[in-house]
């Protein structure tokens, strides 16, 4: 009977090497969801403007995404631009692209609803006391679109990591890779090491996942 | 863009969009069913299965399909559990797509107002009646939008098949361009049939959220 | 003597909330009891004890000699006895009224559609509605759906129906024709448990007043016009007080 891998992992520096693996993938994502963000409020405040011509570019560029696999776009990205523009885009720079284009539409459409979420009577009574444009939407408006719009952009921040696994199908070596390799590198001592090395991978996302997802549930509970 | 490799392309598209099409198919149908028996036990509070219902739902939820794939395809076989790489793609879907149903389904079925529940039960009815009649009919309509989104979601995760050596586009894709470097017919073919498959379910999804919201039952 | 619904000493408690305590009450057959009082007194959650959707903690329900046992297998045969018509109609929004009406005969008295649909139109004609049958619920005016909603019950043929300040949701201009309708109910013999804030109503359709305050019931009378001149305790006399600017 052949172990199931966990003392693979044990051996040397494969252990790290892994959770390497690991921060390349939050790595991307945490730099495309900080641009995304930013971008995101821009974005989606443009969404709510009275331009008929914006708007409908905005809700283009939103079904696009919405549409499109972010597999496909990475493709697009980094096989395409190559040809097409002879650039040489780095991998890690195809991957940031094309998750800041993804999340700039969602993140934009967050803001957007939250800011239509607030209903006109708020406006009405903030500037029927008296207040200035500015003070109704420091003191009334934003407090309230923040509280809507921070437990949804957390969430965005999991769903970007979840799909930087994707990243490995242009050749970054992430965690999959990684442990693809240590698999392979121990084939024949380890044959079955597949089952713990995966199992492992399996559970190294959720562990960082999971208490994201749970701080968003809990803010949002807690603003409801 | 050379027109000629893109009709010599042709019939390898078709076939990987077939393929993509069926496992898809298979695994929303499965999605679905598992969101409605994770919904149901939810809902009723069944011990024990709630608790199990519940650690699987996160558990599927906060990992990435590709990963839950590669544990079903490469690591299951090595305690004996052997699946072929279609049932796996199938069985990948279904699992994380149900995850993502029984959320939606739920929180349909929550929406509803306990009263309504009384007012049946004022009727006569037994619970299950209650729950059949009334409520999951009332559930569903109100969770059109979360299932069109999952629909969606479900097959644009479909992507991640080629992971597995499934032919699927994404398989046809890197294939056909690692061996004939035709990079962009590829990319536009990828494009097209992707369309081909999601835009109509995204404009249909529109049009029922359309009707669902703005003409709830009657005119 | 038909005593339809026997109530002794019920208690009822939410968590360590007492909410009825020690209430005994009969109603005869035939008989309109409306009941008043302050919100919050209890007068709803004694109701809903009486069909079973809210389990009690003491004490016990009949109606017609068998005891409500929310857990018990018999409760589905014994609601059929009772109908309830709530504050906010409670109709089933994704169905037409025709089907909301028939939903019930059909699958819980197993009658058959034709026949269910045919006492159903005729219903629906006496409160004047039966234009209206294949409307959905949204389609309807706050009255018309209360009026449908008293339907739904009356098909199921109860021994007693249960009305839970069935107005309170209404404009003012649409109380009447519910009010009416009760009216017409309460002078064919039918038996009736009524919460209600208007007072008038419960002037002109009650056999018995019973006026509830924090859980008790603090004064019962059959002399109906007695009590709105001169309630006999103080707290029904301050309570009708609030209605005195009317």
């Amino acid at each position: 009977m052949h172990s199931l891998g966990i003392d693979v992992l044990l051996k040397g520096t494969n252990m790290l090497r892994l959770l390497k693996g690991l921060w390349v993938s939050v790595e991307i994502s945490l730099i495309s969801v900080v641009i995304s963000i930013v971008l995101g409020l821009v974005v989606g405040a443009l969404m709510t403007s009275k331009n008929k011509l914006l708007k409908a570019f905005l809700r283009l560029y939103l079904e696009t995404v919405r549409i499109m696999p972010q597999m496909v776009l990475l493709f697009i990205v980094y096989f395409g631009s190559t040809r097409v523009f002879g650039l040489n885009i780095t991998a890690e720079l195809s991957a940031i692209i094309v998750f800041v284009f993804w999340g700039t539409a969602e993140m934009g459409d967050l803001v957007r609803g939250s800011i239509k979420s607030i209903p006109k009577i708020q406006y009405d009574s903030a500037y029927a006391l008296g207040m200035g444009k500015f003070q109704v939407y420091y003191y009334i408006i934003f407090p309230q679109t923040i509280r809507r719009l921070l437990p949804l952009s957390i969430n965005l921040v999991t769903r970007m990591i979840k799909t930087t696994s994707l990243v490995m199908m242009i050749g970054i070596v992430e965690v999959l890779k990684v442990a693809q390799q240590i698999i392979e590198a121990n084939r024949r001592s380890s044959p079955n090491a597949a089952f713990g090395v995966f199992a492992v991978v399996f559970l190294l996302y959720f562990i960082v996942c999971w208490p994201i997802t749970r701080l968003a549930t809990s803010l949002e509970k807690r603003w409801e | 863009m050379d027109v000629e490799v893109i009709k010599t392309y042709l019939p390898l598209y078709n076939e990987a969009i077939l393929l993509t099409v069926r496992l898809g198919w298979f695994g929303i149908l499965a999605a679905f069913g598992i969101g409605l028996l994770g919904s149901v036990i939810q809902y009723f509070r069944i011990p024990v299965l709630r608790k199990i219902a519940a650690v699987y739902i996160e558990v599927f939820r906060n990992t990435p399909l590709l990963v839950q794939l590669f544990f079903i395809y490469f690591a299951l076989p090595k305690i004996g559990i052997k699946i072929s790489a279609e049932s796996c793609g199938i069985l990948g879907l279904g699992l994380i797509g149900g995850a993502y149903m029984t959320e939606t389904l739920r929180s349909g079925l929550e929406s509803i107002d306990k009263i309504q529940h009384e007012s049946a039960l004022s009727l006569g009815m037994t619970k299950r009646q209650v729950f059949f009649y009334i409520i999951l009919p009332q559930a569903f309509s109100v969770s059109i939008p979360g299932i069109v989104a999952n629909l969606i979601f479900l097959l644009k995760e479909t992507s991640v098949f080629s992971t597995i050596s499934l032919m699927d586009l994404m398989f046809t894709s890197k294939d056909l361009i690692g061996m004939y470097a035709k990079t962009i017919e590829c990319l536009f073919l990828l494009v097209i049939y992707y369309l081909i498959m999601l835009l109509p379910v995204s404009v249909l999804g529109t049009i029922i959220e359309r009707r669902a919201r703005y003409a709830q039952f009657g005119d | 003597m038909s005593e339809l619904v026997k109530v002794e000493h019920l208690h009822k408690e939410f968590g360590k909330n007492v909410v009825l305590k020690d209430i005994n009450l009969s109603v005869e057959k035939g008989e309109v009891v409306v009941i008043i009082g302050p919100s919050g007194c209890g007068k709803s959650t004694f109701l809903r004890c009486l069909n079973g959707l809210e389990g009690i903690e003491g004490g016990i329900v009949y109606v017609d000699g068998l005891p409500v046992e929310p857990e018990s297998k018999d409760i589905y045969k014994i609601r059929q006895k009772i109908g309830m018509v709530f504050q906010y109609y409670e109709l089933f929004p994704h169905k037409t009224v025709i089907e909301n009406i028939i939903l019930s005969p059909m699958k819980v008295q197993k009658r058959n559609r034709d026949d269910a649909v045919r006492e159903a139109i005729e219903l629906l004609d006496k409160v004047g509605l039966a234009d209206k049958k294949d409307y959905y619920p949204r389609q309807l005016s706050g009255g018309q759906k209360q009026r449908v909603a008293i339907v739904r019950a009356l098909i199921m043929h109860p021994d007693v129906l249960l009305f839970d300040e069935v107005t309170a949701a209404l404009d003012p201009e649409m109380v009447h024709e519910v009010l009416q309708t009760m009216l017409e109910l309460a002078k064919n013999g039918s038996t009736m448990i009524i919460v209600t804030h208007e007072m008038a109503f419960a002037k002109a359709v009650a056999d018995r007043i019973v006026f509830f305050d924090q859980g008790d019931i603090v004064e019962e009378t059959t002399d109906v016009k007695g009590f709105f001149e001169e309630p006999s305790t103080e707290r029904a006399k301050k309570f009708l007080k609030t209605f005195a600017y009317e």
